[in-house]
């Protein structure tokens, strides 16, 4: 049972996630107005923006330490804020400049924030194979961190995400597996591209305990992942949740959604899981004033974020022929391996 | 050559997306066994236009919205070309094929092979491909290289909408695997403007491309560059940019890289002495090395310079400076041919 005080932390990380979504589509439509060019403007490169899966993150990594591991997909930043993230560094990083997480190499979709074990990856479900591994190296050095892959509805037909709930399930892994289902893969309605549209079903399949949560509240969603995670952390293994979020934007920055009927959008942007919070903190005699100092907080958190970002310079060119390896082969020609390098003959 | 020449002179022109529809919408036409499969290619007509509007014509049955699970829909066009269909599926992004490779390089590449020519594998997988629009290193690669490496698949890469439209149709109707690798910033989308050149005149019949048949797409004396895709046009306008200090740059398009017109080059080569390839690939054990092994292996002795202008070997960068870097542009293909006749 979550505390006064721990809903309105949880109010001001989602009111922070949100708006740090609205912030980006407004620095990113800069310079692509009134044509759309990916190539213009402050932010490079695609942006997925989550406005509308924040209950998903802050419901979940409420429960999670630093030393939890967490996978996210290609709309990572909710998680990634809800995990603790530098967000500054993050910021940096999305805007392309020499001082975020990766020196601008990544990008929004590929950030690693080591401090707080997050990483992303662009490939549907990829993240999952990684967050089983996390839990793997928990065992066995007899930990009680917890790995949670994030993934969303389209991903659950992808065989990397499949395979996964075998493996952790089979070794009896400290893993969550999180769906986030916004309904919408790109274009595809998840009625249109299976017939076992309850992710709970999947892991029946694999012997794991799953649950759905059907209201896109954070409430509701914290309660069901303290007793996932609390599980895993207690050694009885893998299980899965999955949670009914809204996409409240396109797929991308650009897609016009000519796929997807209004009532549809009008439903997503009316069922907001942040009002629904508000409304709950009200009931706990959580006045006006003390929500406006919440949501100030937050949004000024943000706007310094991304004014710092975007004073940061951008990186040299030449920094695109570091950190392939991180231990970089010798440059020098004339250096063999010695004895001593190979392992020896003795 | 001279029926392409005059083909060429039609009034009509397209974007290359437009000339890629174009040759499904006839093939499937006239042939009840070709279908569409991919991610987002049905109401969306594919994130790149590839499939635009076909939908609407064909329906969801031949233009199918699969779910994300390219081992089961790539593995599938296998089998079902080898039951007489031609599929043609789609990898949204060239970069997704570690996620279905086993069904492409194990299966479509080789079960021709392995059957002792008793199984054939009609289908066409097409792919988007390439980068700068700073999309980073998991969405901006061509891979040319890979597929052309693995033995068994045919490799198609368009640099204009007449080349798309009848290298498409050729694919579609040959018999084998075809890899049709369509580079995004050609495709005249309008989020992702293209460069002048690949809109070009496309003729409204039908009319089918040779492979292995490169295309010299500027002729000239000093100097040959032999590149493919996005690197056409580049290649094109450093060419033009050096006509002016008197440098006459030929220019070769591949347009296949399986079969490879190596004749074409080394008729060149035997003409210029200097060869600069430019690929959008990575450098190393790639596409460069292997159009300069084989000019060396033919020509030899007429060789007098070479350069080759590759992607480095490193992921692709998200930053526009360091992407801008690594990516050759046209001043870099300038400098290279300028390099190859630095003895003059």
């Amino acid at each position: 049972m979550l505390g006064v005080t721990e809903l309105q932390d949880m109010y001001e990380t989602m009111v922070m996630a949100r708006y740090y979504e609205e912030r980006l589509q407004e620095e990113y439509l800069e310079g692509k107005q009134p044509a759309f060019d990916i190539s213009a403007g402050p932010i490079p490169g695609e942006l997925h923006l989550a406005a509308g899966h924040e209950a998903s993150g802050v419901g979940v990594c409420h429960h999670l330490r630093a030393e939890d591991t967490v996978t996210a997909p290609h709309r990572p930043h909710h998680i990634a804020i809800a995990k603790g993230i530098d967000l500054k560094a993050m910021t940096a990083e999305i805007f392309g400049r020499e001082t975020g997480l990766s020196g601008g190499k990544g990008g929004h979709m590929h950030l690693f924030d080591p401090n707080v074990n997050f990483a992303c990856s662009g490939i549907i479900a990829e993240g999952c194979p990684p967050a089983v591994g996390a839990g793997l190296a928990a065992k066995k050095r007899n930990t009680d961190s917890v790995a949670v892959a994030f993934l969303g509805e389209g991903a659950i037909d992808q065989g990397a995400f499949l395979e996964s709930l075998n493996l952790a399930s089979v070794q009896n892994l400290p893993v969550v597996f999180v769906i986030e289902d916004n309904d919408w893969a790109i274009s595809m309605p998840k009625e249109r591209v299976t017939d076992v549209t309850n992710g709970v079903q999947r892991a029946a399949g694999f012997d794991l305990p799953g649950t759905r949560v059907d209201a896109d509240d954070v409430v509701a969603i914290s309660d069901a992942a303290t007793d996932a995670i609390g599980r895993a952390r207690d050694g009885n293994g893998p299980s899965l949740l999955e949670v009914q979020v809204h996409r409240r934007m396109g797929h991308f920055m650009g897609d016009a959604e000519g796929y997807r009927p209004d009532a549809d959008k009008d439903a997503a942007t009316r069922r907001d899981s942040i009002e629904r919070l508000e409304t709950k903190l009200r009931a706990n005699d959580i006045d006006d004033e003390t929500l406006d100092e919440l949501r100030s907080r937050a949004r000024e958190r943000v706007d310094d974020a991304i004014e710092w970002a975007k004073e940061q310079p951008e990186p040299e060119p030449s920094a695109a022929y570091e950190d392939v390896f991180s231990s970089p082969p010798s440059e020098d020609p004339e250096r063999a391996p010695s004895v001593a390098d190979t392992g020896g003959e003795d | 050559m001279a029926q392409q020449e005059e083909h060429r002179q039609t009034d009509r022109s397209l974007t290359m997306s437009r000339a890629m529809v174009e040759a499904i919408a006839h093939e499937m036409r006239e042939d009840d066994a070709v279908f569409y499969m991919g991610e987002d290619v049905a109401d969306y007509g594919g994130i790149f236009d590839s499939t635009e509007g076909l939908l609407d014509e064909f329906g969801p049955d031949r233009i199918m919205d699969v779910p994300i699970s390219e081992t089961a829909y790539i593995g599938a066009a296998v089998g079902a070309a080898q039951e007489g269909m031609r599929p043609i599926a789609e990898l949204m992004f060239v970069d997704f094929f570690g996620v279905g490779m086993d069904q492409i390089y194990n299966q479509m590449a080789k079960n021709t092979y392995m059957s002792g020519g008793a199984v054939s594998v009609p289908m066409v997988l097409t792919a988007a491909v390439g980068g700068t629009y700073n999309d980073a290193a998991q969405h901006s690669q061509t891979l040319y290289g890979t597929f052309a490496h693995l033995p068994g698949m045919k490799v198609v890469v368009p640099s204009t909408a007449y080349d798309a439209k009848g290298l498409l149709h050729t694919a579609i109707r040959d018999d084998d695997p075809v890899v049709y690798m369509f580079h995004k910033r050609l495709m005249g989308i309008g989020w992702l403007p293209a460069p002048d050149g690949p809109k070009t005149g496309v003729p409204e019949e039908a009319y089918t491309i040779p492979f292995g048949r490169a295309d010299i797409k500027r002729e000239g004396a000093d100097v040959t560059v032999v590149t493919l895709g996005l690197h056409v046009h580049r290649a094109l306008a450093a060419a033009d940019s050096l006509a002016d200090d008197g440098i006459d740059t030929e220019v070769i398009d591949l347009r296949t890289l399986v079969p490879l017109d190596i004749e074409t080059i080394c008729e060149s080569v035997a003409k210029t002495g200097r060869l600069v390839v430019v690929d959008e690939d990575y450098r190393s054990y790639g596409l460069t090395g292997e159009i300069i092994a084989g000019v060396a292996e033919a020509e030899l002795a007429a060789l007098d310079a070479v350069e080759r202008v590759a992607l480095p070997d490193v992921p692709i960068p998200y930053a526009r400076p360091m992407e801008d870097e690594v990516v050759p542009d046209t001043d870099d293909i300038t400098a290279a041919i300028r390099r190859v006749r630095s003895d003059e």
